[in-house]
């Protein structure tokens, strides 16, 4: 496939009154590791449904792995993986269960899914917990089987809305491990997270602030560009209202 | 005697111990951290100082007193901030704080006073009409905070409370909290953020529901056995993994850069020529201190 893995320009979306996404542009070449990151409510998440085609926009256009995402969100959704925010996993069946329940949502053939299985629970060290329900795993692990949940069709490009939040360091840093290999494969990764640390993992970052793109480069040019101590100094001193300490945040 | 103490806390849920033999010791006015990965039994080790959940065995003495025993006592003099929100989503910020005060019996102008005095922290004076299923992460949390807080409580349990939420409301939740000390609280707080660490007197990394180490940051990270170099050099998988497959060497992902570790009394020059095969010159390992999180992946590895 030609072209960048995530295209858009001007892409708005308006709830009421209220502009969560405001004239959005960015492109995202494949194989890239792009950390979109911003402040709770900053309109991420916002973003990234209308990038996997769960949301239209309002005004503004854009492609996803090619596909128009006005015209073409089916396909999208199809070429695409997403993990979101939130466990969106059925707790009352297991690990497998969840990844074969989704592989033939995806129409994969039982035996093309069935050893697709076996190599992600070994990829993703999900084998000792391939049979426990989904809903009595440790956090670690239940990002994992998300992650793998996210991947089993083989997507190009993934959408990771926070996926470590609350995750452990040790298994955060598993868990970039696995980003990392997908990246190298050529999946390109789009990863939102409130960890600075991962942050710099990121091959370019973007700061999005009350639904505006505010900045964008990579970690290290970015840090310099402020002068800042660190990634971390760098968002919160562009993101911290000046004097407006009753500022929503 | 110390003002909590924590001696030989068991509590298991079937086969599984979920804490073992737990002994703390935390001074009047201290933050202590609570540090571990998921499943390491810091949850469950909270429900049992909050008397939610009953320990199997070994007991917990709050400023010289049986908590166990006498914990209708000692509650009113305990505030504890759950990992997962558990306000009432449907009442406005007001109203919860109203609600959490009026269990504690604080009403009419003591509670007024106690709630301007919240508000001025938590800067939710402008949402007070806000409910609080519309209030964003950050301003969950610091009204969560504040409920917990109405009581004036001397010893604040808080379970994961920055978690989810983005840097700049964190740094705001840790002002707060550091405020609080400044003003004699006691705190207990477990955290997945080794930044957060940092901000504590001292912490306990606990793992399989054991206590591994304790200390004050500082002393944690210098526990660190070996030495650690910085490589200022993109983290490929396929460097990382040649690093690796260096016999007396480890390497790990850091930031933007990795951590290269070696043995204690080890010299780095011994590695030049393997280095080189990876295209990494002796030259830009940089010696450097290690890093709380250094140790903790270290403890981990040993244990597991």
């Amino acid at each position: 496939m030609n072209g960048n893995a995530v295209e858009i320009s001007g892409l708005t979306r308006k709830f009421g009154d209220f502009t969560a996404v405001d004239h959005l542009t960015l492109s995202v070449a494949r194989g890239e590791i792009f950390g979109f990151l911003g402040a709770n409510g900053a309109g991420k998440t916002t973003a990234i449904r209308m990038l996997c085609g769960l949301l239209l926009p309002t005004s503004g256009q854009g492609s996803v792995d090619g596909h128009d995402i006005l015209k073409e969100s089916e396909k999208i959704k199809k070429t695409i993986g997403y993990m979101s925010q939130k466990f969106a996993l059925y707790r009352d069946l297991t690990a497998r269960e969840n990844l074969d329940f989704y592989g033939h949502l995806y129409n994969l053939g039982n035996s093309t899914l069935k050893a697709r299985i076996n190599e992600l629970a070994e990829q993703l060290s999900l084998t000792p917990f391939i049979d426990r329900l989904a809903g009595a795993l440790p956090m670690g692990w239940r990002q994992r089987l998300a992650l793998g949940v996210s991947i089993i069709h083989r997507p190009s490009i993934v959408f990771l809305d926070e996926p470590t939040a609350g995750v452990d360091p040790v298994f955060r840093r598993t868990f970039w491990g696995l980003l990392y290999e997908m990246a190298e494969q050529g999946t390109t990764i789009f990863v939102t997270t409130h960890y600075m640390d991962e942050a710099e993992y990121c091959g370019r970052i973007s700061i999005m602030h009350n639904g505006q793109l505010i900045e964008l480069g990579t970690p290290h040019d970015l840090v310099a560009k402020y002068g800042a101590k660190n990634l971390e100094d760098m968002f919160i001193d562009l993101i911290r209202p000046a004097g407006a300490s009753n500022e929503e945040n | 005697m110390s003002f909590l103490s924590i001696s030989h806390i068991s509590r298991s849920y079937g086969a599984i111990k979920a804490v073992e033999d737990f002994s703390l010791e935390v001074e009047r006015g201290e933050v202590l951290a609570l540090v571990g990965p998921d499943g390491a039994g810091k949850t469950t080790l909270i429900r049992v100082l909050c008397n939610l959940l009953d320990a199997d065995s070994g007991s917990f003495s709050f400023d010289g007193a049986d908590a166990f025993a006498n914990f209708e006592t000692i509650k009113p003099l305990l505030g504890y901030m759950p990992q997962n929100f558990s306000l009432y989503p449907d009442l406005s910020v007001e109203e919860n704080l109203t609600f959490y005060a009026g269990i504690y019996g604080l009403t009419g102008a003591a509670f007024h006073q106690k709630r301007d005095y919240l508000y001025t922290f938590s800067n939710l004076a402008p949402f007070a009409k806000r409910r609080a299923s519309a209030l964003s992460g950050g301003m969950k949390q610091k009204l969560a905070l504040s409920c917990a807080l109405v009581h004036d409580p001397k010893l604040l349990i808080l379970d994961e409370p920055t978690t989810g939420v983005d840097p700049l409301s964190r740094r705001q939740f840790w002002e707060i909290l550091l405020e609080l000390k400044r003003e004699g609280t006691t705190m207990l707080v477990t955290t997945p953020y080794m930044d957060e660490v940092a901000h504590a007197d001292r912490a306990a990394f606990i793992f399989n529901g054991s206590k591994l180490s304790e200390g004050t940051p500082a002393e944690l990270a210098a526990q660190f056995v070996g030495q650690i170099f910085f490589l200022n050099m993109r983290p490929a998988p396929e460097l990382l993994k040649a690093l690796q497959s260096i016999e007396g060497l480890g390497a790990r992902r850091f930031g933007a850069g990795m951590h290269v570790y070696l043995k204690p009394g080890d010299r780095v020059e011994r590695f030049a020529d393997q280095l080189k095969q990876t295209g990494v010159d002796v030259n830009l390992l940089t010696p450097i201190e290690p890093e709380l999180e250094d140790r903790f992946i270290q403890l981990m590895e040993t244990k597991v």
